[in-house]
């Protein structure tokens, strides 16, 4: 159905246009603006594309999780006196309405998708969150394993990178 | 039924990953740097579930969920090297960070 292609080409122009200017902004806030613009455009594609599970992970996860992380950093990285006028500043118009049309885009696509006949479901066909968990606990399950086992070394390694360290070259030098 | 050309899906992600690469090639922030490889692990989770999708079967997706799983662990790593390096040089440009040793 012609209608559904329509989906999947605007959801991608969204995403190159959204990325484009994330990797041009000269300000790291209007980049992760259009950043989760350019994540959410791609979960919009996993559901035309018929991964419905897929493209609620992609929402939560990449444009939920990740970006929260990249914000808390910015902003961390941000403080001084300076701050509250920087505040002010990303608080214009201009900064957020590139990104909100590009979202609002979005948006009215998914709400008509939402809303369409059931012939608009997504994909030729849908492989939602039953299958895909049954390939992960049968013949994935190794898979499982070894992303448990990468997550936990990068909780051990983001927990040492990150302590505050009492000197770090010590009294008498290296 | 909506039957996208594996082509076209195929060249997204080609083309998200490109952009990805530049952002990493041009920016010399280490928050654009990291910003640019989450855009490239995104486009090759995408090439992934664009060609689970052509066939129908669950594969890609779950090729999907290992690239999340890598992407969350990278970002918290990386972002705590961040934190770390703004502490040591007060700046964030990769450049600043040139030698292996610092210089005595």
């Amino acid at each position: 159905m012609p209608a559904m292609n329509l989906f999947f080409y605007l959801a991608a122009g969204v995403a190159v246009i959204s990325t484009l200017a994330a990797i041009t902004r000269l300000n790291a806030v209007h980049s992760l603006l259009y950043m989760v613009t350019s994540l959410l455009s791609v979960a919009l594609i996993f559901y035309v594309l018929g991964a419905v599970y897929i493209a609620a992970l992609q929402a939560i996860v990449y444009a939920g999780a990740i970006m929260v992380l990249f914000v808390f950093v910015i902003m961390m990285l941000n403080q001084g006196p300076q701050a509250a006028d920087t505040e002010r500043l990303w608080l214009s118009p201009r900064t957020w309405v590139g990104p909100s049309i590009l979202a609002g885009i979005l948006l009215a696509e998914m709400v008509v998708l939402l809303h369409g006949e059931p012939a608009w479901l997504p994909g030729d066909r849908v492989v939602g969150a039953k299958e895909v968990s049954v390939a992960l606990f049968g013949p994935y399950i190794l898979v499982i394993e070894l992303v448990s086992l990468l997550l936990l070394a990068g909780l051990i390694g983001a927990y040492h990178l990150g302590r505050r360290e009492p000197d770090v070259h010590g009294p008498e030098g290296r | 039924m909506a039957v996208i050309p594996l082509e076209h899906g195929l060249l997204l992600a080609a083309t998200l990953f490109a952009l990805g690469f530049a952002g990493l090639i041009v920016r010399r922030n280490i928050m654009y740097v990291l910003m640019s490889v989450e855009i490239m692990l995104n486009a090759a989770g995408l090439a992934f579930v664009v060609a689970g999708s052509r066939w129908g079967q669950p594969d890609g997706q779950i090729m999907f969920l290992v690239i999340l799983t890598m992407a969350a662990a990278e970002v918290a790593v990386g972002l705590a090297l961040v934190l770390r390096f703004h502490r040591q040089y007060q700046t964030l440009d990769v450049d600043a960070a040139d030698r292996l040793r610092e210089q005595a």
